[in-house]
C-alpha cells in the first residue's frame, strides 16, 4: 500500500499558511489510521488464514480428512458451493431483476419506496431462520414435486432420482439461496433502473414504444451492467452462506449434478460450520484451508462485481 | 403527410392543479409553428399535450379537444401509443440512446413498428431518414459507432432523423437548441426550414430570434400571475407578432421589457 | 396522403404506415375483470383438490392467456405482449412475497408457545427437557454485537470520515474498492479469521465471546463505512464553507458542523448495521462456541449467543425432543423480532431526524 502522504502533508492552501493545528494532525492521522487499518484487517485475513491452514498444506496426504490428500478433500466442497451458488444465481438473477422492474416502472409511484423495504425485509432475516424454514416448511413440500420430476423429466441428469424421501436436497438449498440474495441483487438493480435518463424513457415513448418497450430500449440497457455486478455480488452471498446449507443439506459427500436425491455434496462453509465445533488438530488446519478458499473464490466474485459496477458509475455519470 | 391540428378549449392539468387553460388554435400543416413566453407559462406542457406525453407526469389529464385531421387524439379508444408514433418529438437536450449505434438510433422506432422489416429496405430508411435531417455526409462512414460520440448538435439531428424516421405527421420540438452552440443552432434552424415541405412543425422556444428566423405562425404564452395558469395570449403571423402584435403584453414581452 | 418527394410512396411506405388513431382497446375494467375471473378459476381448483401451488400457477398462467388471446386482436401484438409482461413482472413480485411470508407465519406459529416471562428469565442450566430459557442467549448476543458495535462504530465512522473529508489519491481508492469488497466477506470466514488470530495468541481451542465480537466486527465495519460515507456527502459544502469563513479548524468543523448534521443517517446505518450481524450465526458457532449456562464475561470461556442456542437447539434436541424445538423457533421469533424492531427503528431515525436533503 502506498504511504498516507497524500494526506498526512495535505498541500497547504495557497491563500493563506495555515498552521497544521496540533488538533487536526491528531484528527487527521486517527481516521487515516481507521482507514489502513480495515486494509491490514483484509490483508490479515488472508494472512492469518494461511497460517492456520499451513499445517494442512504440507500434511501428507493421508492425514487429511478422507485420506485422500486436501485437494481431493476440499473438491466435492467446493463442488457444491459452486453448483448451489450457480443455479440459485441463476434462479434469483432474472426474479430480481423482473422485481426492481415492477418495483421502480409498473408499481405506482407512492407505494415504490414501500414495496422496496418489503424485498428489503427479506435480507433482513437471519439466515439460521432460512434453515430452520427450509427443512420444517420447504423440504417437506418439495417431495412430492420432485417426485413428479423424476417421473416426468428424469432423462435430465438434474432430476435423475431417486428423490430424496425428506427433502433434504441441493434443490431445496439452492431453492433458499435464491430466496436470500433475491433482495440483494433487486436492491442494487433497483437504484440502477431509477437512475434511468428520464430523457432516455421520453425518447422512446415519443417513438411510439409500448410501456414495455420503452423498458427494453431504455431501461433494460442502461441497467445491463448493474445487473451483472449485482449477480456477481449475489453470487458471492451464496457462496458463502453457510447455516441455511449446513441445516438444510442431507450431505454424503459425492459430486453430483443430481439435485433431488439424498446424497449430496455439502458446501465449504457448511462444512466448517457442522465440523468445526468437534474437530481438533490437523482437522482444523484442513478446515481453514477450505475457508481459504472459499475466501479467495469470494474475493475473486466480489472484486469482479465491484470492477463492473464502478465502470457503469463512470459510464453513466457522463450522460 | 402533414396534417392539421385544432385546439379548441383546452384545459391542462395536474392534478388539481390547473396548468394552462382554455387553449384555442389551429395549427396548419406544412408550416413551422413558434410558440414563445416566459419560463413556467405552460407552452411546454402545452407541448407536450400534442402527444400525450404530458400523462406521463402522474394524475396529469386534459379538458377540451386537440383535433388532428378529424381525430379526436383525446376521444374513447385512443391509444396514447399510437398518437405519440404520429405525432414525434425532438427534446430540450440530445437524448440518442447510449447503448444504440447510429444505424440503431434511427431505426430504433421503425423496428418497433414492424419487427420483420428487411435489411435493405431498413438501410434505406435509415439513410433516408438521416439525408432528410442532413446528416448523412457527416456520419455515413460510421454508422455502427455509438451516437453518444457525436457532437452536441449532430445528436440533435440524429434525434431529428429518429424521430422522421417513423414518418410521423407532425413534429413537435421542445427548445431542440437550448443545449446546442449558434453553429448547429443554424444547422438546426436549416433543417426545419427544409422539413417544412412534409410535416407540420411545432416548435417551443426560449429565443424570440429564433422564432422570428424560423416559424411562419407565432403564439405567445404567459401567466397571469404567480400560481396562476398560463393561456395563450395571443397568435398571429410571425411578421404580424412582431412587428404590430394586438395585445399589449405581447409587445412588452417582444420588446424586452418583462419575461 | 400527398408527399412531396416521388420515393415517399414507395412500397416502404405501407410496412411503417402505422396502426390508425383510432382502434380497439379494451376497456379500463380488462386486466381487473379477468384477474377475478382467474383467481376464481384457481380457487376452484384448488376446492376441487388441487394442491395450492399449482392452482396458483394455474390461475397466473390463465390470467397471461386469457388477457393475451382478448388482447390480441383488438389491440394488437404489441400492446398484447406489453399487458402480459405486466402480468410477469407483477407475478414476480407477488412470488418473491411469498416466502416472506411463509417464513414470518412459521416463525411466529411455532415461536409464539414459549413466548413466556421463563424464557426470558432463565437460562439452560441443568435444564434436560422442558422449560429453561434463553436469558443467557439473549444476554449474550447483546454483550457480542455491543462489543462489535463498540469496536467497528469508530474504526468504521473515522475510516468515512478520511474519505469524504480527507482522502484523495491511490490511498483513499484502495481503501473504497476494498470496503466493498469487505462486504462480501463470507460471515465463516469471518470467523476463522478471530479463530486464527486468537489460535496464535492464545492457542488452539480458545473460544471467547470477545473473539466473536471481533469477527462479527470484520463484518459490520464496511456497512458502517458505506452508510456513513454515504451520509456525510450529503453534508452541503456550503455548511463546511460557512464554518471555514469563520477561520474554524477542519477536525472541528467535522465534529461540529458535519457529524452532527449527518447524525441521523448514521445513526440510520449504524442501526442497520446491528440488525445485519444480530442474527449471524456461523462466526459464532467457531468462535464463542456454545454453553448452558450465563457467562456475561466476554474475555472469559464460551458464550450462549440468540442465534447459536436456537441452532443447537435443533441439532441437539433434549430428549423428547419438542421442548428443544419450541425452544429453537421461540428464539428465532425473538430473533425476528429484534431485527425487525432495529430495521423499523432505522427508518423512524432516518424519517424524523433526517436533514431535508433529499426531497
Amino acid at each position: 500500500m502506498p504511504a498516507t502522504e497524500p494526506t498526512a502533508d495535505r498541500p497547504a492552501p495557497p491563500r493563506a499558511k495555515v498552521k497544521q493545528r496540533p488538533g487536526d494532525r491528531i484528527f487527521a492521522g486517527l481516521s487515516t489510521g481507521a482507514g489502513v487499518l480495515i486494509l491490514v484487517v483484509l490483508a490479515g485475513v488472508a494472512a492469518f488464514l494461511l497460517v492456520e491452514a499451513w499445517p494442512a498444506i504440507i500434511a501428507p496426504s493421508d492425514e487429511i480428512p478422507g485420506r485422500g490428500g486436501l485437494t481431493l478433500y476440499i473438491w466435492p466442497l467446493l463442488f457444491g458451493t459452486l453448483i448451489s451458488a450457480f443455479f440459485a444465481l441463476l434462479i434469483a438473477a432474472p426474479l430480481a431483476t423482473s422485481i426492481a422492474l415492477f418495483i421502480t416502472h409498473y408499481a405506482p409511484r407512492r407505494l415504490s419506496q414501500a414495496l422496496g423495504y418489503v424485498i428489503d425485509l427479506l435480507a433482513a432475516i437471519p439466515s439460521i431462520i432460512y434453515g430452520l424454514w427450509g427443512i420444517f416448511v420447504l423440504a417437506p413440500a418439495t417431495v412430492g414435486p420432485t417426485r413428479w420430476l423424476t417421473e416426468h423429466a428424469g432423462f435430465i441428469p438434474l432430476f435423475a432420482g431417486p428423490p430424496s424421501a425428506t427433502g433434504r436436497t441441493m434443490l431445496v438449498v439452492i431453492i433458499v439461496l435464491a430466496v436470500m440474495i433475491l433482495p440483494i441483487i433487486s436492491a442494487v438493480v433497483r437504484e440502477a433502473f431509477r437512475q434511468t435518463p428520464r430523457l432516455h424513457e421520453e425518447a422512446s415513448l415519443a417513438l411510439g414504444a409500448t410501456h414495455w418497450e420503452m423498458i427494453r430500449m431504455a431501461v433494460l440497457p442502461f441497467g445491463r451492467s448493474a445487473i451483472v455486478g449485482a449477480s456477481m455480488l449475489g453470487l458471492g452471498r451464496a457462496l458463502g452462506e453457510t447455516m441455511a446449507v449446513a441445516i438444510v443439506l442431507s450431505v454424503s459427500g459425492g459430486v453430483t449434478f443430481n439435485l433431488i436425491s439424498s446424497g449430496n455434496p455439502s458446501t465449504i462453509a457448511a462444512n466448517i460450520a457442522l465440523q468445526f465445533p468437534e474437530s481438533t488438530g490437523l482437522d482444523i488446519n484442513a478446515l481453514v484451508a477450505s475457508g481459504l478458499v472459499l475466501f479467495a473464490v469470494t474475493l475473486a466474485v466480489n472484486m469482479l462485481a465491484r470492477a463492473i459496477i464502478n465502470r457503469r458509475r463512470e459510464f453513466s455519470g457522463a450522460n | 403527410m402533414a396534417k392539421r391540428i385544432e385546439v379548441k378549449d383546452l384545459d391542462i392539468y395536474y392534478d388539481k392543479f390547473l396548468a394552462v387553460q382554455n387553449v384555442s388554435l389551429t395549427i396548419e400543416p406544412r408550416s413551422v409553428t413558434a410558440f414563445i413566453g416566459p419560463s413556467g407559462c405552460g407552452k411546454s406542457t402545452f407541448l407536450r399535450s400534442l402527444n400525450r406525453m404530458h400523462e406521463l407526469v402522474p394524475h396529469a389529464r386534459v379538458e377540451g379537444t386537440v383535433v388532428m385531421d378529424d381525430q379526436d387524439l383525446y376521444g374513447p379508444n385512443v391509444d396514447p401509443v399510437s398518437v405519440r408514433r404520429q405525432v414525434g418529438m425532438v427534446f430540450q437536450r440530445p437524448n440518442p440512446f447510449p447503448t444504440m449505434s447510429i444505424h440503431e438510433n434511427v431505426a430504433a422506432g421503425l423496428r418497433l413498428n414492424n419487427a420483420r422489416i428487411s435489411k435493405g429496405d431498413l438501410d434505406e430508411l435509415v439513410e433516408r431518414s438521416l439525408r432528410a435531417a442532413n446528416l448523412w455526409n457527416e456520419v455515413k462512414d460510421r454508422l455502427n459507432k455509438p451516437g453518444s460520440g457525436l457532437s452536441g448538435g449532430q445528436q440533435q439531428r440524429l434525434c431529428i432523423a429518429r424521430a422522421i424516421a417513423v414518418q410521423p405527421d407532425v413534429l413537435l420540438m421542445d427548445e431542440p437548441c437550448s443545449a446546442l452552440d449558434p453553429i448547429s443552432t443554424q444547422a438546426i434552424e436549416d433543417l426545419i426550414n427544409d422539413l417544412k415541405a412534409d410535416y407540420t412543425i411545432v416548435i417551443v422556444t426560449h429565443n424570440m430570434q429564433q422564432a422570428a428566423r424560423v416559424s411562419d405562425t407565432t403564439g405567445f404564452f404567459n401567466l397571469q400571475g404567480v400560481g396562476q395558469p398560463g393561456q395563450l395570449v395571443e397568435i398571429d403571423d410571425t411578421t404580424k407578432i412582431f412587428s404590430t402584435p394586438a395585445n399589449q403584453a405581447t409587445e412588452d414581452y417582444i420588446s424586452g421589457r418583462f419575461g | 396522403m400527398p408527399t412531396s418527394t416521388p420515393e415517399r410512396e414507395l412500397d416502404l411506405e405501407s410496412p411503417i404506415g402505422g396502426p390508425p388513431l383510432v382502434h380497439g382497446t379494451l376497456p379500463r375494467w380488462a386486466p381487473q375483470f379477468t384477474l377475478v375471473t382467474a383467481i376464481a378459476a384457481g380457487f376452484a381448483l384448488f376446492a376441487v383438490g388441487t394442491a395450492v401451488g399449482l392452482a396458483a400457477i394455474a390461475a397466473v398462467l390463465l390470467y397471461g392467456l386469457a388477457i393475451y388471446s382478448w388482447s390480441r386482436p383488438i389491440e394488437g401484438a404489441r400492446k398484447a405482449k406489453d399487458r402480459v409482461v405486466t402480468a410477469i413482472v407483477a407475478s414476480t413480485f407477488l412470488l418473491a412475497l411469498l416466502p416472506l411470508v411463509s417464513v414470518i407465519l412459521t416463525v411466529v406459529s411455532r415461536g409464539v408457545a414459549r413466548i413466556d416471562p421463563a424464557f426470558f428469565t432463565f437460562s439452560m442450566q441443568g435444564v434436560v427437557s422442558e422449560g429453561g430459557g434463553a436469558y443467557h442467549a439473549i444476554m449474550g448476543t447483546l454483550i457480542v454485537t455491543g462489543l462489535a458495535a463498540l469496536i467497528s462504530v469508530p474504526i468504521g465512522m473515522l475510516t468515512a470520515i478520511y474519505l469524504v473529508e480527507y482522502g484523495k489519491g491511490k490511498l483513499a481508492r484502495a481503501i473504497t474498492f476494498f470496503v466493498d469488497v469487505m462486504t462480501g466477506i463470507p460471515s465463516i470466514v469471518a470467523g476463522l479469521f478471530a479463530f486464527a488470530l486468537f489460535a496464535l495468541i492464545l492457542g488452539p481451542g480458545v473460544r471467547l465471546g470477545i473473539m466473536g465480537a471481533i469477527a462479527l466486527s470484520v463484518l459490520m465495519i464496511p456497512v458502517v463505512v458505506r452508510s456513513t460515507e454515504e451520509m456525510l456527502k450529503l453534508v452541503p459544502n456550503d455548511l463546511r464553507e460557512a464554518a471555514y469563513a469563520l477561520a474554524v479548524p477542519k477536525w472541528r468543523i467535522i465534529v461540529k458542523v458535519v457529524l452532527p448534521t449527518a447524525l441521523a443517517g448514521i445513526a440510520t446505518g449504524v442501526t442497520l448495521a446491528v440488525a445485519r450481524i444480530i442474527g449471524e450465526t456461523a462466526p459464532l458457532l467457531i468462535t464463542l462456541g456454545a454453553t448452558s449456562g450465563t457467562n456475561f464475561n466476554p474475555f472469559d470461556g464460551r458464550m450462549a449467543t440468540l442465534p447459536v442456542f436456537s441452532y443447537y437447539e435443533y441439532v441437539n434436541p433434549g430428549v423428547p425432543p419438542e421442548p428443544s424445538l419450541q425452544r429453537a423457533w421461540t428464539a428465532a421469533l425473538v430473533l425476528i423480532i429484534i431485527v425487525m424492531v432495529l430495521n423499523l427503528v432505522a427508518r423512524l431515525i432516518s424519517r424524523l431526524f433526517a436533514p431535508k436533503t433529499r426531497s
